[in-house]
């Protein structure tokens, strides 16, 4: 079922298939070695600079056996000579059997799938949608836990404008889970967010400060605060520090709390953390380039 | 009725459609919606006129022009109160009313800047998630227009 489809958005995928695509990111994992996609040819599409999410996805593909084609510079391309998305997504899709592709601006990924001719896979469009960030999110949450039922997730940081965060949201309102959101005021969960989880209802609470709910944290999800985002800078002097996370903040939280954050980390969890064996951001790096093998091979049919 | 009097303000038309309850700031975006300034018919509309509903109301008569439902109902985003009445040899025969459908293509700009939509030739979708206030969800960069912000194309 997951088979030529795109994906773009988390919403494109039902709960059974998330599941799967978790079930698959296991089997990869335990077997890294399966080059299942021997003949088969994938564009690597990346219009923007990432260096984590598109050496992830190469290193996926690569790893299942297949070729990669594709740009990671957009000034080496035709886009520069004023070539529209919609050329460079019909000709690339005549000759490879898979595009995934990240784009600086939001909707690409979707008006792409709509011009081509195979499968896309969303690396991230804009401040849009980063699908498969939230399925290693989901895989690495599953892997420490052993669950996704009934879990207790703890956000901290710029819950306002983290595309992470919204979509983990949304793909976790399928287990029962209780939300902590930790955030300053300017940067707090969006309403629209905070409606759906009512609608489903699902519990939540609000709070300012980390420590109010490092004791009950099974997952703590760490995020960047950035200045920019701040229209009051001292405000930003004054909460700053508020959502830093050291190493001895952690004693009171439970034996099997992770800390995940999706990375780049600027500051908001102290290296001190590192060698504790809750933390798990690198592991969770990890873990993505085995969800993206799964999605690429579901996607190409290679694993029924 | 009261609406006879204001309606007479307009020269009558003998066959065509009236389209009243227009907001009297959106005229020109009903006029842009449909089409009227690309079409040869003989229009007349009416502007600032007294309404008890809407304080002040446009009203345009287009002669020998019957609309399709799919077409009206584009008037809803900014005329959502607009009424038609299909004339034929002078004498209403007909009432309408228009009803915003649940998906919007092409006339709306999605406000957000950084949507593809702004940035290559590409007609725009949305879902309407809400109706009063209005809002539509792109269904490119998923962002919600609210009413406020909603710009015709």
């Amino acid at each position: 079922m997951i088979k030529n489809k795109s994906l773009v958005s988390i919403n494109d995928f039902s709960k059974d298939e998330m599941l799967r695509i978790l079930d698959l990111a296991a089997d990869f994992e335990a077997n890294p070695d399966q080059p299942l996609l021997t003949g088969k040819i994938i564009a690597s599409l990346f219009f923007e600079p990432s260096t984590r999410t598109r050496l992830s996805f190469e290193t996926a593909m690569n790893r299942l056996g297949a070729r990669v084609i594709g740009f990671s510079d957009v000034n080496a391309t035709s886009t520069t000579k004023g070539e529209t998305l919609k050329d460079t997504i019909k000709m690339v899709s005549n000759y490879a059997d898979l595009i995934v592709m990240r784009h600086p601006l939001e909707g690409a990924a979707r008006y792409a799938s709509e011009q081509s001719s195979v499968p896309i896979v969303n690396a991230g469009d804009g401040a849009n949608q980063h699908p498969s960030q939230t399925l290693l999110d989901m895989y690495s949450i599953r892997k420490t836990q052993g669950t996704l039922q009934n879990l207790n997730i703890a956000m901290v940081g710029d819950l306002k404008y983290g595309r992470t965060v919204h979509s983990l949201i949304m793909a976790m309102s399928y287990f029962n889970p209780t939300f902590y959101f930790v955030a300053p005021d300017e940067l707090r969960m969006p309403q629209e967010y905070k409606n759906f989880l009512d609608d489903k209802g699902i519990k939540y609470e609000e709070h300012h400060d980390m420590a109010d709910i490092l004791h009950i944290a099974d997952i703590l999800y760490m995020t960047r605060v950035q200045k920019e985002r701040f229209s009051d800078l001292l405000e930003y002097e004054r909460v700053k520090n508020t959502y830093v996370l050291h190493n001895d903040m952690l004693s009171v939280s439970k034996d099997n709390m992770r800390i995940l954050h999706p990375l780049p980390r600027v500051g908001e969890i102290s290296t001190d953390v590192d060698q504790n064996p809750k933390a798990y951001f690198f592991e969770q790096a990890r873990n993505g380039m085995f969800t993206r093998m799964a999605i690429i091979a579901a996607i190409l049919g290679a694993k029924e | 009725m009261e609406n006879n009097d204001k309606e007479l303000k307009v020269s009558a038309i003998k066959e065509g459609t009236v389209i009243d309850h227009i907001p009297a700031q959106n005229l020109f975006k009903v006029i842009s919606i449909l089409g009227l300034e690309k079409i040869p018919n003989a229009i007349t509309f009416g502007t600032n006129l007294e309404s008890k509903k809407l304080g002040r109301k446009s009203i345009i008569k287009v002669a020998d022009r019957f609309f399709e439902d799919d077409d009206i109902n584009k008037i809803a985003l900014v005329a959502p109160e607009a009424k038609l009445n299909i004339i034929k040899d002078y004498k209403v025969v007909e009432k309408r009313i228009v009803s915003l459908p649940d998906e919007i293509t092409g006339y709306v700009r999605c406000f957000n800047p950084k949507c593809i939509t702004n940035h290559e030739d590409i007609t725009p979708r949305f879902s309407v998630v809400g109706r009063a206030p209005l809002e539509l969800k792109c269904h490119y960069c998923e962002k919600v227009t609210s009413e406020e912000h909603m710009e015709i194309k």
